[in-house]
C-alpha cells in the first residue's frame, strides 16, 4: 500500500504557522507523505492542490475564528470535485460550540491546542484510507 | 574546589541526569564564585543607570516611576473597542494597546475576498480614518500613550491617528505613543507582510525621519521579539534575532542620511515573557548591554538615551493551555514576575482563556489585576534590579550576550538580516526549536501541567467571549456609505499622488499617506496604490 498523502494547509489572512509546521513535520516522520501548501490559502486553491496532489487528508490550521466561513466552502468545494472520500481535520483555536457545526458538514477531526501529536496521527492512521490514483 | 560536574553518588543522587531550560540550556547544579569569575562588576554589570545597564537604565528602577501597565485589546468593531478601553482606563490601566484585526493587518478592506469571516476577529477592524475617530471618540490622545500593534501598513495607520490627535487639538510635538512597524520579524516569524523586504524597509526609515522632525516624542518603532519566541524561537534566538533585526533598523536608518542619535532614542523593544524564569531574567539583562555595546561601539551613538534599550513585555501566549484554564493565571503571574525582576518598561498580561478565545472582559481585568499585585503588594519594586550579583543570573546574562554575538557574527557574514531572511536561515532556526520543543512535549522531557501531566478528565466548560458575524456587517455598510459620501476625485488624486511618490526613490512617504488618510481613503486602497508599485512578497515555505 503506497504512503497516505496529506495537504496541510492554511487557510484566511492568519500568519500564525507554528502549528502547521510542527504537524507537518510530526507527520511525515510519522511515515506520511506531507505537503504544505504554505500561507493565505484560499478554499478554491487548497482544493486544487489535494486534486493535484493526489490527497488522502486535507489538514487546515486556522487561528483566526475564520473556520466557520473557510470550512464550509472547502467541503463543498471537495463534494464538486469529487473528493469527499478526502479525510478532513481541522486543528487550532475552535470555540467548542463550533466543534458540532464543523462535524455536521463532514470535517471528521478538530484538534485543540494541547492535542499531542501522537492522537492526530494515530487519528489519521485509523480514518484515512490511500486510495490509488485517480 | 569540588567539581559540580561530578557524577552524583548516592547521596547526591538527582531526579534527572541533566536538568535544562525551557530553550534547551543546560545548567549547573550550583553556581558558585567560581561561575562569574569572568565578570567585572563596573565592566559587565554596573550600577542601575550606568553604562552597559545590566541592571537597568534607570538609577532608581521601579522606585521612580513603575513600568507602564498596558493591556493589549482590540475587537469587532470600532464602537466595541472604544467601550473596552474606556472599561480598562477607569480599571486603572495607564496606556492603551490597540489590536488590529487581519484585514486591517494585511492591508485589506472588509470587502476583499480573502476578509471573508475574519472582520473583528482577531481585533478590531478599521478600515479608514473615520473608523479611527470612532475608536478614540471621548478618549483624549494628548493625555494617554497609545501602542499599535501594526507593521505593514503601519505608515497608514499612524497618519491616522495623527490626523485624529490633530483634529482633536493635540500637539504633535507632544504627543506620544508607540507602532510597532517592525516588518523583520513579520518575515522571520508572524508572517503579516505585505511588500517585499525592501520597499517594507523604506517605509520604516521614512516612518523614523519624519517622526524625527514632526513628532519627536513618539516611538516609532517597537522592535519585536515577542512573535518571533511564539514562533517556536529558544530564548536565546529570541534575543540574538531581535537585537540584530535593531541593528539592522539602525543600519538602514543611518544609510538613509539620518544621525544615529536623532532617531535611534526612538527605537524601543518587545520581548516575550516564557516560562523560564530565570532564562527570562537573564535575556532582558543581555538584552540591555548588548544594546547598549552595539551603539556606542558599533554605530557611534554618543547620546546615552542612544544607549539605553526600552522595553515592552507580554507574557508568552504560547504557554497559555486550553486544558485547566485557570492554571493560566500562575504562569502569567510567573511569567510578569519575570519581567518585572528584568526591569520592564512596560508590560501587558494574558487573559486566562486565550487558548480559547479572545478574552472577556473580567479574563482580562483580573490579568490587569495580577501585575497590580505584584507592583504594590509583592515588594519585588522596592529595590532595583534585587537578582544583581547573583551567581546564577549573572553567569546566565553573561551566557546569553555571548551567544547572542554569535549569531550576530552569522548573520553579518551573510550580510545582514534582510539578507539571512532572504535566505531563510531565521526561518530555519526557528522551526527546528519549535519541533524539538513539540518532541520533547511528547516524550514528557517537557512537563506542560494539564496537557501531558496532571490531566483532568471531563472538564467544566469556560464561558468565552464568542465574535459573530456582526461586526463585518457593521463594517460592510459603514464602507459603503463612505463611499458615497467621501469626494471620490480627491481619492483618486491623493492614491495617484502616493505612486507616485513610491515610484521615487527620494520622496518621504509619510506626506502623501496624510493627504490619502484625510481625504478617506480606505487602508486596502493606500496598500493596492503601494502594491501596484512594489508588488507583494511571497515566502517559500520552510517545514
Amino acid at each position: 500500500m503506497r504512503k497516505l498523502r496529506v495537504v496541510i494547509a492554511k487557510p484566511g489572512l492568519d500568519g500564525h504557522d507554528r502549528g502547521a509546521k510542527v504537524i507537518a513535520r510530526a507527520l511525515r516522520d510519522a511515515g506520511m507523505e506531507v505537503i504544505y501548501t504554505g500561507l493565505r490559502q484560499t478554499p478554491e486553491q487548497i482544493v486544487s492542490a489535494a486534486l493535484q496532489e493526489d490527497a488522502d487528508v486535507i489538514g487546515l490550521s486556522i487561528l483566526s475564528g475564520a473556520h466557520n466561513h473557510i470550512a464550509p466552502k472547502l467541503m463543498e468545494l471537495l463534494k464538486e470535485k469529487g473528493l469527499d472520500d478526502v479525510l478532513v481535520v481541522i486543528g487550532g483555536i475552535i470555540p467548542d460550540v463550533d466543534i458540532p457545526k464543523l462535524k455536521d458538514i463532514g470535517v471528521r477531526g478538530v484538534f485543540l491546542p494541547g492535542t499531542p501529536m501522537q492522537d492526530i496521527i494515530e487519528f489519521i492512521n485509523t480514518n484515512a484510507r490511500a486510495h490509488s490514483a485517480r | 574546589m569540588k567539581s559540580v560536574a561530578e557524577p552524583a553518588s548516592k547521596a547526591t543522587q538527582e531526579r534527572a541526569e541533566s536538568f535544562t531550560t525551557i530553550s534547551g540550556r543546560r545548567i549547573e547544579r550550583v553556581y558558585l564564585p567560581a561561575s562569574v569569575a569572568d565578570l567585572d562588576y563596573s565592566r559587565d554589570i554596573a550600577d542601575p543607570g550606568e553604562f552597559p545597564y545590566t541592571r537597568g537604565i534607570h538609577p532608581t528602577g521601579y522606585r521612580g516611576k513603575l513600568w507602564t501597565m498596558r493591556q493589549f485589546a482590540g475587537f469587532g468593531t470600532p464602537e466595541e473597542t472604544n467601550e473596552r478601553y474606556k472599561t480598562l482606563l477607569s480599571a486603572g490601566g495607564t496606556g492603551l494597546s490597540v489590536a488590529f484585526d487581519l484585514p486591517t493587518l494585511m492591508g485589506r478592506d472588509p470587502d476583499h475576498e480573502l476578509s471573508l469571516g475574519e472582520v473583528g476577529k482577531c481585533g478590531v477592524n478599521v478600515t479608514s480614518l473615520a473608523d479611527m475617530e470612532t475608536l478614540f471618540e471621548g478618549i483624549a490622545l494628548g493625555d494617554i500613550t497609545t501602542s499599535m500593534t501594526i507593521n505593514s501598513p503601519a505608515a497608514m495607520i499612524f497618519a491616522m491617528y495623527l490626523v485624529v490627535a490633530e483634529k482633536q487639538g493635540a500637539s504633535l510635538k507632544t504627543l506620544s505613543g508607540t507602532i510597532q512597524n517592525d516588518i523583520l520579524k513579520e518575515f522571520i516569524a508572524q508572517k503579516e507582510y505585505i511588500f517585499p523586504p525592501r520597499p517594507s524597509m523604506r517605509l520604516i526609515t521614512d516612518v523614523f525621519a519624519f517622526c524625527s522632525k514632526d513628532v519627536p516624542k513618539w516611538n516609532t518603532i517597537s522592535v519585536s521579539g515577542y512573535h518571533i519566541r511564539e514562533a517556536g524561537a529558544t530564548a536565546l534566538q529570541e534575543l540574538a534575532f531581535t537585537l540584530r533585526d535593531g541593528l539592522e533598523y539602525v543600519q538602514w536608518g543611518v544609510d538613509a542620511g539620518l544621525d544615529v542619535d536623532d532617531f535611534v532614542p526612538r527605537l524601543s523593544f518587545f520581548f516575550n515573557a516564557h516560562s523560564d524564569f530565570f532564562e527570562e531574567i537573564a535575556k532582558y539583562r543581555a538584552a540591555r548591554q548588548l544594546w547598549a555595546h552595539a551603539m556606542r561601539e558599533r554605530f557611534g551613538a554618543k547620546s546615552d538615551r542612544s544607549w539605553k534599550l526600552r522595553f515592552h513585555t507580554q507574557t508568552a501566549g504560547v504557554s497559555l493551555t486550553a486544558q485547566q484554564p485557570y492554571n493560566n493565571v500562575v504562569r502569567t503571574a510567573l511569567q510578569a514576575l519575570s519581567a518585572v525582576l528584568g526591569g520592564t518598561n512596560s508590560l501587558h498580561t494574558n487573559s486566562l482563556d486565550e487558548a480559547l478565545a479572545l478574552p472577556t472582559a473580567e479574563a482580562a481585568t483580573l490579568a490587569l489585576r495580577t501585575q497590580q499585585i505584584i507592583a504594590h503588594e509583592s515588594g519585588v519594586t522596592n529595590t532595583v534590579d534585587p537578582l544583581g550579583g547573583s551567581y546564577f543570573v549573572e553567569r546566565l546574562t553573561k551566557d546569553m550576550e555571548d551567544g547572542a554575538l554569535a549569531y550576530f557574527d552569522q548573520i553579518d557574514k551573510m550580510g545582514g538580516m534582510v539578507e539571512a531572511i532572504e535566505r531563510g536561515f531565521p526561518q530555519k532556526e526557528i522551526a527546528e526549536s519549535s519541533y524539538r520543543f513539540q518532541q520533547a512535549v511528547e516524550r514528557k522531557d517537557k512537563l506542560i501541567v494539564g496537557v501531558n501531566v496532571h490531566i483532568q478528565e471531563n472538564e467544566p466548560p469556560l464561558e468565552i467571549l464568542y465574535i459573530d458575524e456582526s461586526a463585518s456587517e457593521k463594517q460592510l455598510a459603514k464602507l459603503e456609505r463612505l463611499k458615497q459620501t467621501r469626494n471620490a476625485g480627491a481619492v483618486e488624486r491623493a492614491l495617484d499622488a502616493l505612486r507616485t511618490a513610491a515610484r521615487s526613490e527620494r520622496d518621504n512617504l509619510m506626506p502623501p499617506i496624510l493627504d490619502a488618510v484625510r481625504a478617506y481613503a480606505t487602508i486596502g486602497e493606500m496598500c493596492d496604490a503601494l502594491r501596484d508599485v512594489w508588488g507583494e512578497y511571497e515566502e517559500v515555505p520552510i517545514i
